[in-house]
């Protein structure tokens, strides 16, 4: 295998992974969350309660886990790979976190949300293909 | 209450996004990926307040995500965050002074309409 092709298979890889792990990190979080559940009331009795509770949730460290290799992997990519390539192609994402959370937390998600998912991958894939530097020298 | 969540984890993690990107084009960019400049680096930016005022917003953004995650299904929240791209193009034209092109506009038309159809699509 050649540089370039040594490149492109590890871009590839890292692609695969963010668009993994960011709706897996946003889909263990939610999973962690209903347990959990919401701050109603928020005097410091609560609040404690509520940072205790997520400091022992597995959920939550796996999503936290997964958001921050994510992040890492973001970082990463972006150090030899063009930002208008990885923004419009980690759009898909948004796909990602649906089909995840319909198939993984079995939430019913409504063609007319599928469609908006759909609408909103379109939108990022637009706004990734416009000049990255508008100010100054391009 | 929602909305003002919902409001928190796009206009807060924008404005940390900003507030960590105007801290780290104080520090410089990075020349090579050793740790010893790695840590230097991180070093640098944590003595800039712009990357304090940003890593708070982020993480009111986050604490806010985790509260809209405990009511909403994450098949809505996530996909109404990408809003952040319309405040985002609106910072950058009225804070920032940048030109955004017809073409992003569109994008973030395309967004908001994505957007309106999750939102119809809750009930």
């Amino acid at each position: 295998m050649n540089a370039q092709g040594g490149v492109q298979l590890r871009t590839h890889l890292m692609i695969l992974l963010m668009v993994i792990l960011g709706p897996l990190g946003n889909v263990l979080l939610g999973r962690g969350m209903k347990q959990i559940g919401a701050v109603t009331t928020w005097n410091a009795d609560e609040i404690f309660h509520f940072l205790s509770l997520l400091s022992t949730s597995l959920s939550v460290w796996l999503g936290v886990g997964c958001l921050l290799a994510f992040f890492i992997a973001y970082m990463l990519i972006l150090s030899w790979a063009d930002y208008s390539y990885v923004q419009p192609v980690s759009a898909m994402a948004y796909g990602v976190v649906a089909l995840l959370a319909h198939f993984f937390l079995g939430e019913a998600v409504s063609p007319l949300r599928w469609a908006g998912v759909l609408v909103i991958c379109m939108g990022v894939f637009v706004i990734g293909y416009t000049p990255q530097r508008t100010r100054g020298s391009a | 209450m929602e909305a003002i969540f919902l409001l928190l984890i796009m206009i807060a993690g924008t404005g940390g996004e900003l507030c960590v990107a105007r801290a780290m084009q104080t520090v410089g960019a990075l020349k090579d990926f050793r740790p010893a400049t790695l840590l230097r680096t991180l070093g640098g930016a944590l003595r800039v307040s712009w990357m304090w005022i940003g890593l708070l917003l982020m993480a009111i953004a986050f604490f806010s995500l985790l509260q809209m995650l405990s009511l909403e299904n994450v098949s809505f929240v996530v996909p109404v965050t990408a809003l952040s791209y319309a405040f985002g193009a609106l910072g950058g034209k009225f804070f920032l002074g940048e030109q955004v092109t017809r073409k992003r506009w569109a994008g973030v038309l395309l967004v908001c309409i994505g957007v309106s159809l999750v939102f119809v699509g809750k009930h």
